[in-house]
């Protein structure tokens, strides 16, 4: 069995956010990861790996720097790394990203793609659905467990209330819930491996069937027509009181605002 | 692509087990602002098996016609074959603006039709308007009018961002759930129904589905609550959260609870406010033992008043809350159970 996994490299905005002097979001201070969602879609991966015997390739897009998360992807048992960078890629929507990657994956065989339901800077949950309508393979969003039977995929899909129990042939795509599981870490041989191993790496003209204008910026249908931080309403009152005089002050607003 | 062939603002009413999702009803009230501003009406597109007794419903909150896709195929959720009703309902009825619920269904289903008619997809817009693109004129290059501005928070909350469509048809976006406004129901409203079949034939985007497991919940939905008392880490274990559905009890309220408390196994993740939970926006959020990460504050902060407890006057909770209360949750909140419990019994 053969899988590609699609993996970012995203801001870690758990915690350590840094902003400029100017207020707006500093990048280059905050600290990189692998996004959650991708990882756990590796973990999957690796886990099939190991039942059923697979070769599992990394593919990711992005800047000269993103083989860092290659590398750590080949640490925890990816056997393969590819990068996909070039700068007229670059300002790429989720259309333009899910073409991109599409096009990288025409050159792989594989069985299964596995990609996380959504990254943590743009939280869109669009490319993993939107490469698998580029490939004309089903899509099985939102995994919370994955098994292989014969030539078909087994996938439970989480809803709000539920969850569907599916099974499709395969090749596939699957987005993965960083729920799915609790993704290993990298071992001493592993990042031994890591360091030595050879990321291929892509450019434009290594695409396949994909046309200039569905590319990056120029090929992104949405377009930015302003960014700026989030404005907070504002705090209100804060107040430090012992216990019955808390009391007292919160049934007064509740009294005051109507409420009982 | 001729743009001025794209017409009228369509909306995708979820339904799953035939009961229509609230989502629905958002989405017209929004539809009808954007209508309103385009001088153009509100097409509901209802997709399923045996729906069509619902589409009074969806002309009650506002649609002014319903097109009905139904087909046994279509009778619970599978990608491909909603993917198939939509594209086919926008490649005949080429409307201008489609919005979709950025649900479990809604994030699956967007990505699908844009990237088979080609267009672009905002996701979980928390504000939509019509206006111009670019919003101040550039010089050299063209200023479209009536474009949909699409708002929608990233990096986890941390920056918003406006998005447009200017040269794809129609202007697709996901919406978050919770955030806009219903019209109030009109009873007895009658649609203007339009049936719709594409023919539905089963391929190798097909998938089958072997089981449904509806999870076993008696609790109520936390983003129709009027009053929610929310917990966090701070609250200590599972069995004190006994304090939180005191104070709800006598308030009327439901409790619902922070990520973090999902991962301590506190509680489900039903309950789950922020940006990985639900958007709510009830009329009074009691914040206790909540530090307020930035994920919590994006699916809480559009509450009308926030009132926060917490032990630690730096925690960022207290940076949206309308009245903060620096102190210890487990003395504060069984005595203000108990003096509402006594102003209830005197009255």
């Amino acid at each position: 069995m053969k899988i590609v996994v699609c993996i970012k490299q995203v801001p870690d905005t758990k915690g350590g956010v840094k902003f400029n002097p100017d207020g707006t979001l500093d990048r280059a201070a905050m600290m990189t990861i692998m996004n959650p969602d991708d990882k756990a879609g590796l973990e999957a991966a690796l886990r099939l790996k190991e039942k059923y015997g697979a070769e599992v390739t990394v593919l990711t897009m992005g800047l000269p720097k993103a083989e860092d998360v290659l590398r750590e992807a080949i640490a925890m048992g990816a056997d393969k790394g590819i990068l996909v960078t070039d700068r007229v890629l670059g300002g790429a929507d989720t259309w333009a990203t899910s073409q991109t990657l599409a096009g990288a994956i025409r050159n792989l065989e594989y069985d299964l793609i596995i990609t996380g339901r959504q990254a943590i800077d743009g939280d869109t949950a669009q490319v993993g659905p939107q490469i698998s309508e580029h490939l004309n393979i089903p899509v099985i969003s939102y995994a919370q467990k994955i098994e292989v039977e014969g030539d078909s995929v087994i996938v439970e899909r989480q809803y709000d209330d539920r969850y569907h129990v599916l099974k499709a042939k395969m090749p596939c795509l699957i987005t993965a819930l960083a729920e799915l599981n609790e993704p290993r870490y990298m071992t001493p041989g592993g990042i031994f491996d890591a360091c030595k191993a050879e990321i291929t790496v892509w450019g434009r003209a290594d695409l396949k069937d994909v046309e200039d204008s569905n590319l990056g910026l120029k090929g992104s249908p949405t377009q930015i027509a302003k960014a700026s931080d989030k404005v907070r309403k504002g705090a209100g009152e804060k107040v430090t009181l012992d216990a019955s005089e808390s009391v007292d002050y919160i049934l007064g607003k509740l009294k005051e605002k109507h409420i009982v | 692509m001729n743009l001025a062939e794209y017409k009228g603002v369509y909306v995708f009413a979820q339904q799953v087990d035939n009961v229509i999702n609230s989502i629905a009803f958002e989405l017209i009230g929004k539809g009808k602002d954007l209508a309103e501003a385009l001088g153009t009406e509100v097409t509901a597109v209802l997709v399923g098996s045996d729906v069509k007794g619902l589409a009074d419903e969806l002309a009650a909150y506002g649609a002014d016609k319903v097109i009905v896709v139904d087909d046994p195929e279509l009778k619970e959720y599978r990608t491909e074959p909603y993917a198939h009703a939509l594209a086919s309902v926008i490649e005949k009825y080429k409307p201008e603006i489609f919005l979709v619920g950025a649900t479990a269904i809604g994030r699956d289903l967007g990505p699908r039709v844009s990237a088979r008619i080609h267009t672009g997809l905002t996701a979980d817009c928390t504000q939509l308007e019509i206006g111009d693109f670019p919003i101040n004129p550039i010089p050299g290059k063209e200023q479209k009018h009536n474009q949909l501005l699409m708002t929608r928070p990233a990096f986890g909350g941390n920056t918003i961002a406006t998005i447009a469509c200017p040269d794809f048809r129609p202007q697709m976006a996901t919406v978050r759930p919770g955030v806009m406004q219903k019209r109030d129901k009109v009873e007895g409203a009658k649609a203007n129904v339009e049936e719709f079949n594409p023919g539905f034939t089963p391929d190798n985007k097909y998938v089958e589905i072997l089981e449904v497991v509806k999870a076993v919940s008696d609790t109520v939905d936390i983003m129709d609550a009027k009053i929610l008392v929310s917990g966090g880490r701070g609250v200590g274990s599972a069995e004190n959260f006994k304090l939180l559905e005191d104070l709800a009890e006598v308030l009327g309220g439901t409790v619902s609870c922070s990520r973090a408390v999902v991962d301590a196994g506190w509680k489900v993740k039903d309950l789950q406010v922020g940006q990985t939970g639900k958007t709510v926006r009830p009329n009074l959020y009691f914040a206790v033992g909540i530090s307020g990460a930035i994920q919590h504050l994006a699916g809480m902060e559009e509450s009308d008043i926030i009132i926060a407890i917490n032990k630690d006057e730096t925690a960022p909770i207290f940076d949206v809350a309308d009245y903060g209360i620096v102190g210890d949750l487990n003395k504060i909140l069984p005595a203000l159970t108990e003096k509402l419990k006594a102003e209830k019994a005197a009255k």
